[in-house]
């Protein structure tokens, strides 16, 4: 295996036993599960386990991904002081905490609707779903290693985390709102749009909901873009930003790893 | 086998290591000494390439440390704390670093005289702190590598392993290798050290055998002249 398999596995087995991975998988299974019990059918449970996705993934990614990088960091010097690239070593470390993260999703949110596939959930809202989930999971965990690699303060890199996510989950809708709002009176729709780009919270809403027509749903900006591009054109955007959202973070945090004393 | 010419760290307004040049001799054992926040953790980072010199010149074994870091080939370390994955069993702890060396030799005989042969399969979260120091010391010294580093190594080892650990110094030193060791306990550091690098407030204050220093501050124990070189420092 190459170094970058040896980090992962290494990673995997670890976090595979971890407690708080384990609650995480098991708190979207009850919650997804508890609403199927209750009666919802496939595309309301959809929608109701992708608020809580839109909150809990991105939150538990950034604050869970800080304190492991802060947690691995004796680890980490150890294998720095291997003879290994530190991109390889990188690479290595970053999947090794963003796959797990990715399994447990899938497995808690996933494995009712395997079970329940007689409710009706349409696949290509489950699949955007997943996609969503993955992805703010993928994104969170890479903005994880650059808050813990900026700071040897873990007050501090637990702090940033927790900022960043209450400014992608709650502060920036909020300000594009307030924004489209007082300048309603101008064209604001493609700047709008823009900023809708540049937050991955609101493009994983678009892209799920937009498979499930229920665009009185999707706030301001996600009814903006599918009115814009059209549900498949908006889909494939989508996906694209969220593709950049997940390369991104994780590119600065290489930058980061490759550059700093340890 | 070791040699750093000027070498310079600042940290922000700080200056961690001031034009640090240094020799280490192969076949010896050096003991780099020095108050609490001297620079020894720092410069035994440069040396691995934790930590990158501001100004300076490196060399391990006649490679430059460069950022390949091919030439940490030739180096084992023991870290003063050994805190690695949790969930990962002993058994997966050595197999990792082993893979990530897959050239090299590897030799797991201090491993056993440790005891760890019956620990294998434990999660390392489980083990006290002693075991996780005598797993931290059996990665070390497993590549039977032509430098070894040793921050602290019997830090929290009990006497039997403590022993263990000393004679295995001495061994790699009666082979021809070279062994740059920290610690704040200078009874075991007079056992074991031929040589002895004094820093102080990142400057290389002393580089010579324990006999010079000895002879040069008039004592005649390790201990007390390190003291007597702290003194001569602040006065």
């Amino acid at each position: 295996m190459n170094v970058v398999a040896l980090v992962l596995d290494a990673g995997w087995r670890d976090l595979a036993r971890n407690r708080w991975l384990a609650a995480y998988a098991i708190t979207f299974f009850v919650v997804a599960e508890g609403l199927f019990w209750f009666g919802g059918t496939g595309p309301q449970v959809v929608l109701s386990v992708l608020n809580i996705v839109l909150l809990v993934v991105p939150l538990v990614s950034l604050v869970f991904g800080t304190l492991h990088v802060y947690a691995s960091r004796e680890f980490i010097e150890l294998l720095l002081a291997q003879p290994v690239p530190r991109g390889r070593l990188f690479a290595g470390l970053y999947l090794g905490l963003a796959l797990p993260l990715v399994g447990a999703f899938l497995l808690g949110a996933g494995l009712p609707f395997a079970l329940n596939v007689r409710a009706g959930a349409s696949p290509a809202a489950l699949a955007a779903l997943m996609t969503a989930g993955s992805a703010l999971t993928c994104a969170g965990a890479g903005a994880a290693m650059w808050f813990a690699l900026r700071t040897d303060d873990r007050l501090a890199g637990v702090g940033a985390a927790l900022g960043a996510w209450l400014l992608a989950t709650v502060v920036y809708d909020g300000v594009v709102l307030a924004a489209a709002t007082s300048l309603g009176d101008w064209p604001i729709e493609r700047p709008v749009l823009g900023l809708m780009l540049a937050n991955p919270v609101d493009l994983a809403r678009m892209l799920v909901l937009t498979q499930l027509d229920v665009s009185a749903l999707m706030g301001y900006t996600g009814a903006l873009f599918e009115r814009t591009f059209g549900s498949a054109i908006g889909t494939t955007v989508a996906v694209i930003a969220l593709g950049a959202w997940c390369a991104g973070p994780a590119l600065l945090a290489l930058r980061r790893f490759r550059r700093r004393d340890f | 086998m070791i040699a750093l010419t000027g070498v310079s760290k600042r940290f922000g307004v700080r200056t961690v290591l001031d034009d640090v040049s240094l020799a280490l001799r192969p076949g010896a054992v050096t003991a780099l000494v020095g108050p609490n926040g001297s620079g020894k953790t720092t410069l035994i980072k440069m040396i691995l390439g934790l930590t990158r010199p501001d100004r300076g010149a490196l060399l391990v074994c006649g490679t430059p440390a460069d950022e390949r870091g091919s030439y940490r080939r030739a180096i084992g370390y023991m870290p003063q704390l050994a805190r690695f994955p949790e969930n990962l069993t002993v058994r997966h702890i050595i197999a990792l670093v082993r893979a990530l060396r897959p050239d090299a030799a590897c030799d797991e005989s201090l491993g056993e005289e440790l005891g760890l042969s019956t620990m294998m399969d434990v999660p390392f979260g489980v083990l006290s702190g002693g075991m996780r120091q005598k797993v931290n010391a059996a990665i070390a010294f497993l590549f039977r590598p032509a430098v070894l580093i040793l921050d602290e190594p019997t830090a929290g080892l009990d006497p039997v392993a403590t022993g263990i650990l000393k004679a295995r110094i001495r061994a790699v030193r009666a082979e021809g290798r070279t062994v740059l060791v920290t610690s704040h306990v200078m009874g075991e550091l007079e056992e074991l050290a031929d040589d002895v690098a004094f820093l102080c407030d990142g400057r290389l204050q002393f580089s010579g055998t324990v006999a010079e220093l000895l002879a040069e501050t008039r004592e005649h124990r390790l201990e007390r002249a390190v003291a007597a070189l702290v003194r001569r420092r602040e006065a």
